[in-house]
């Protein structure tokens, strides 16, 4: 499997109030990779994120999936949201499972697989809860689950974590982590957290914003048998502060007036 | 004192007391003579009233028509308020096309229809059931339109990411999500509905509560002019709770 986009512009508004959000996006993602795209707000990172879901058309370039181009959301492209994406009147198993009622799966098989899922995410004991009843970091667990569930392709990570407590969020990126290790699913990611980025993702392609573009892209090579461990090593600090550093220089508000 | 406490907290008792009291003053005053029967009559009297009417049969055959049309009527309007308004909500033409249209027809009294459709429908079960209709079809109708627009915009897109169509996000995503709005637009139309039909019984009908109380009028029976508005309070009130009870059982999540 290979996600293409390629030379991709988004405009939006017409006229004289139109506004260029994305400037000749490209880059890959291939079968089992974890790719993070890391920018500020105003860098168009969502926009990448609903464009490659197809919930937008790009304005100019295109998206494409083993060749074929995408032309509207499909289940191949599954994704993880912020917040608020748990359906509030069906328990987590019920959740779990909605994505292969939607494919009309048969009942048995939607119900091994839910099960499974909520074991692989951790949440076998609270099926039958509703999400109100689950912490935040147990919510988007099962929204992971219920969107491994409908066998993506690839997944869609919107800032998964951007809603959660810094504890809650780290024990997050190590799950997280932890289930590409098992799964090898394939993953792009969408964040503002540098460290997110670098922890869980091979390749790391930073943005600039107005217009969105990505500037640098970097391969991180480093030994994640420790996340806890790598968050302090020398070497991680070492990047994510050259990266840091290459991020504030694009945000004209942070770099120091002459 | 704490169980004194305890028992004015349940949300019952002080609402209780506040019937009560009002129940007090009235038998109060009645037994005083502080006011003119004719004008004010005695709990007894209204009491005795309304055995009067069981025993004869009035007060059912009454309740049943009032409450026959009113049902009859509501349904209706519930039944097409509820397509009409989810496509008003998940449709930018549907809802450029109805809505200005929608806004003018319901600041036009629905009272005021009457004349007309007596004209068109005669004095039947019909037209009374039509004026219920018009007079809660626009106000369900874009009670539920908001509803849809406030469904979250993730639920949807999450739903079409994991494969779903266009007719599946509206059953199965846009449906349960604006159930509890739904269920307590019906709610609060209700009364409306009732308002309806006691009018429409006062302007022309042969039986039902409105029309009892229009000749309890012609004869100075203030006793069942009040027994008519008690029954219709109390109906309302059971109805509202049938309602609160519906939202209960199928909407848990939302509480």
């Amino acid at each position: 499997m290979q996600l293409r986009v390629d030379q991709v512009d988004k405009s939006f508004g017409t006229g004289r109030n139109r506004k260029l959000v994305l400037d000749q996006i490209s880059f890959s993602v291939n079968t089992g990779e974890f790719v993070a795209l890391v920018g500020s707000s105003g860098s168009g990172k969502s926009t990448i994120m609903r464009l490659v879901a197809g919930l937008d058309r790009p304005t100019a370039g295109v998206i494409s999936i083993d060749g074929s181009p995408v032309r509207g959301p499909g289940s191949d492209r599954g994704m993880v949201f912020q917040k608020y994406s748990l359906y509030p009147w069906l328990t987590a198993a019920q959740n779990v499972a909605f994505g292969m009622e939607l494919q009309r799966l048969n009942r048995r098989e939607i119900r091994e697989r839910t099960s499974y899922f909520l074991e692989v995410v951790g949440l076998a004991d609270a099926a039958r809860r509703l999400p109100r009843e689950l912490s935040g970091g147990m919510q988007q667990r099962v929204a992971i689950a219920r969107a491994l569930a409908a066998q993506p392709r690839v997944l869609l990570l919107d800032e998964p974590f951007g809603a959660l407590d810094l504890q809650i969020r780290e024990s997050m990126q190590e799950f997280m982590h932890d289930l590409w290790q098992r799964t090898g699913l394939t993953a792009l990611l969408i964040t503002h957290d540098l460290e997110e980025a670098l922890l869980l993702a091979g390749e790391v392609h930073i943005l600039a914003p107005n217009p969105g573009r990505i500037v640098r892209t970097v391969a991180v090579d480093l030994d994640r048998s420790d996340l806890r461990h790598l968050r302090v090593s020398r070497e991680f600090l070492d990047l994510r502060e050259e990266l840091a550093r290459c991020l504030r220089g694009l945000d004209p508000q942070l770099s120091p007036t002459p | 004192m704490a169980r004194l406490r305890q028992l004015v907290q349940h949300p019952w008792v002080l609402g209780l007391t506040g019937v009560l009291l009002v129940l007090l003053i009235w038998t109060l005053a009645t037994s005083l003579k502080l006011v003119d029967p004719l004008f004010l009559p005695s709990p007894s009297s209204v009491l005795a009233a309304g055995r009067s009417q069981a025993v004869q049969g009035l007060l059912w055959a009454d309740l049943v028509a009032s409450v026959g049309r009113v049902l009859a009527g509501f349904a209706l309007s519930a039944v097409v308020a509820l397509p009409l308004g989810i496509a008003m909500g998940t449709s930018t033409v549907i809802n450029r096309l109805l809505e200005p249209l929608m806004g003018l027809i319901r600041y036009m009294p629905a009272p005021a229809f009457i004349p007309l459709l007596i004209i068109y429908f005669g004095l039947g079960e019909l037209p009374k059931i039509l004026l219920i209709f018009i007079g809660t079809l626009f106000f369900n109708t874009l009670m539920i339109m908001d509803a849809v627009k406030f469904v979250p915009r993730e639920l949807v897109e999450t739903a079409l990411t994991l494969g779903g169509r266009t007719s599946q996000v509206l059953l199965r995503v846009i449906t349960p999500c604006i159930a509890p709005q739904v269920i307590d637009a019906y709610r609060i139309n209700m009364a409306a509905a009732w308002n309806l039909v006691i009018v429409a019984e006062l302007v022309a009908a042969t039986e039902g509560l409105g029309r009892r109380i229009s000749l309890a009028q012609r004869f100075l029976r203030t006793d069942e002019i009040f027994l008519g508005l008690i029954v219709i309070g109390l109906i309302g009130l059971v109805i509202d709770l049938g309602f609160r009870l519906v939202m209960r059982r199928a909407c848990a999540w939302a509480n």
